[in-house]
């Protein structure tokens, strides 16, 4: 167990990091994945964080993704109301079916 | 530093109390109609207060909360010019809020919102200041998209919106906590310490990493997707907002963090914003080329105008700073007085936005073409009009840093970029009028567009006034209490 480095920690934050940021490209279903997604790129964002914060040994990293950790929420409550207003008139929240503009 | 000095951030303190105390008025004051128009008012007094108050308190270079909050002549001007933007904004959405059925409270606080948070990410001094802010700034834009509640195109808009902007956030966070990672500071100026001793290459990719996400928020190629149908099917109004102030504060915190916190590693950035630079340029004037409608045209003259404001940070010298600074004077003052004709464009009292309909409005209404056609003119960059000098300064930078590429190829954009801008000239003063448009311009619009045009025309004689201004502000930029 002693081997785990700081290099693995960042090794799964960038594995995290690309399954969300392929997430939102690759769906073609639902916007509820997408929603998914970002949140598993915060994440991954903050297992980055908490694992320089141990490296480094202060704290700055932890308090960074304990503010990121509050936005995420505030973000996902706007997101998650904004699709129920676009269901209400859509009928639908397909991602291929988001495309009253084009062009 | 001491802890307890708030007086460099009196007016964010100042803006942020009245925001709350608004939610609450809002809530109380019955009926709506009258809520909305006590908000609106409120807000706008607030916001010209806090441009005192900036004006006031922040010329001293100094820090406050600990060092996460900076303020400094160049913020003093960026922040009075997003205030000044906003203002106007609010002052052209009288009427449109009552003809757009979005009378409703709820803008002008989201706006006020928005604008705190912009105001915190020019001010930021500090990687998790500069994430608070631009989410404070960003959360209400996405709401203010889709404010329209029963239109299918205004909610479309608010979550395409906030899918790419979250994305954008995603993209620069990781940024923000390799460079933290890899430099072990989240200050500014821990950073810039930390960089003058060696650029680790995983900071180099947090840096690309947070270039992206800011690029983002510019609506830069190739990060550009959400900006046409965000402004299109947005009201005209929002639309108008988004394309002046948040652009003003993104621009402000890229110089920021490119030619402060990272003025001493130009190498490791330097290309990722030239690519950026160039393909903005182009995509912004080759995709207006084929639209048919002037806020999606809007879009992509927003895009191509970040390009060339890019060109001048892109100079990695100081006289790029000044050239971007002046450059977006520019572009806020001719946005507001196109955004505030487009505005008056009605037929029946509903709002059109196709380019035909403005076929004949050189016999029709004769000052609203003029006004147009000297804005139009000046956005396309030919001289003597504002625009030409904006651009002109950008791409001199470019060249004294020996970037003489980079500056024909934007020369070259211009050039392309100017077909669609006269076209609209050409639809205004030759084709003939098929439906009329309404004639009762409201006045506030058309005194703000006529403002906006004489100004265009007459910043000859202001241009060394405000380059010198301009200049003296930019030592600060990268100003770092030793």
């Amino acid at each position: 167990m002693a081997d785990i480095s700081l290099i693995h920690y960042l090794m799964v934050a960038a594995i995290l990091f690309t399954l969300g940021a392929v997430g939102i490209f690759l769906n073609r279903k639902n916007v509820i994945t997408i929603l998914m997604c970002i949140e598993l790129m915060l994440l991954a964002v903050n297992i980055n964080l908490a694992a320089f914060s141990s490296y480094h040994g202060h704290i700055t990293g932890q308090i960074f993704a304990m503010f990121i950790l509050t936005v995420a929420a505030a973000e996902a409550a706007i997101g998650l109301a904004i699709l129920v207003v676009y269901f209400r008139n859509r009928g639908s929240i397909a991602v291929e079916d988001i495309n009253m503009m084009k062009g | 530093m001491d802890l307890l000095n708030i007086q460099p951030a009196t007016a964010e303190i100042f803006m942020a109390l009245v925001a709350l105390g608004l939610v609450l008025a809002s809530a109380f004051i019955q009926p709506e109609a009258i809520a909305a128009k006590f908000v609106r008012r409120v807000t706008v007094a607030t916001m010209l207060l806090a441009m005192w108050m900036c004006y006031h308190n922040g010329f001293m270079p100094s820090y406050a909360f600990n060092g996460q909050f900076f303020t400094s002549p160049f913020m003093v001007y960026m922040k009075v010019l997003i205030l000044l933007g906003a203002v106007g904004i609010l002052l052209m959405a009288k009427r449109e809020f009552q003809g757009e059925s979005i009378d409703r409270p709820e803008l002008p606080l989201l706006i006020l919102l928005s604008v705190l948070g912009m105001m915190l990410m020019v001010s930021a001094n500090d990687l998790i200041v500069l994430y608070m802010g631009l989410e404070l700034q960003s959360l209400p834009l996405y709401v203010i998209a889709a404010i329209r509640r029963e239109s299918v195109r205004s909610s479309e808009a608010g979550l395409k919106y906030f899918l790419l902007g979250a994305l954008s956030s995603g993209l620069l966070l990781y940024g923000a906590s390799l460079l933290y990672g890899f430099t072990g500071h989240t200050s500014y100026d821990g950073i810039k310490l930390a960089l003058e001793n060696g650029i680790h290459p995983g900071a180099v990719i947090g840096m690309v990493f947070m270039i992206s996400g800011l690029a983002f928020k510019i609506s830069a190629a190739p990060f550009h997707m959400w900006t046409p149908d965000v402004y299109e099917g947005s009201p005209t109004i929002v639309t108008a907002f988004f394309a002046v102030v948040p652009k003003l504060a993104a621009m402000a915190l890229f110089i920021r963090f490119t030619h402060g916190v990272l003025g001493d590693a130009v190498d490791s950035w330097q290309q990722v914003i030239v690519i950026i630079a160039i393909l903005s340029m182009f995509i912004g004037a080759g995709g207006a080329i084929m639209q048919t409608d002037i806020k999606r045209l809007m879009a992509y003259s927003s895009i191509a105008h970040m390009g060339y404001a890019l060109v001048g940070i892109a100079s990695g010298i100081s006289s790029g700073v000044s050239a971007v600074m002046v450059y977006m004077v520019i572009y806020v003052i001719s946005s507001i007085g196109v955004f505030a004709l487009i505005l008056s464009l009605k037929r029946d009292g509903r709002a059109v936005t196709k380019i035909e309909d403005m076929a004949g409005m050189s016999r029709s209404h004769p000052v609203y073409a003029l006004a147009m056609m000297v804005l139009m003119f000046s956005m396309a960059g030919i001289p003597p009009l504002g625009g030409f000098f904006g651009k002109w300064y950008v791409f001199s930078a470019a060249i004294a840093s020996g970037q003489v590429a980079l500056a024909v190829v934007g020369v070259l954009a211009s050039v392309i970029g100017a077909f669609y801008y006269i076209r609209i000239v050409k639809v205004m003063y030759v084709d003939d009028e098929t439906q009329p448009i309404d004639q009762d311009i409201p006045r506030s619009n058309t005194l703000i567009a006529l403002t906006s045009a004489i100004m265009m025309t007459g910043l000859v004689f202001g241009l060394s006034f405000l380059r010198e201004t301009v200049q003296a502000t930019v030592p600060f930029v990268v100003f770092v209490a030793g």
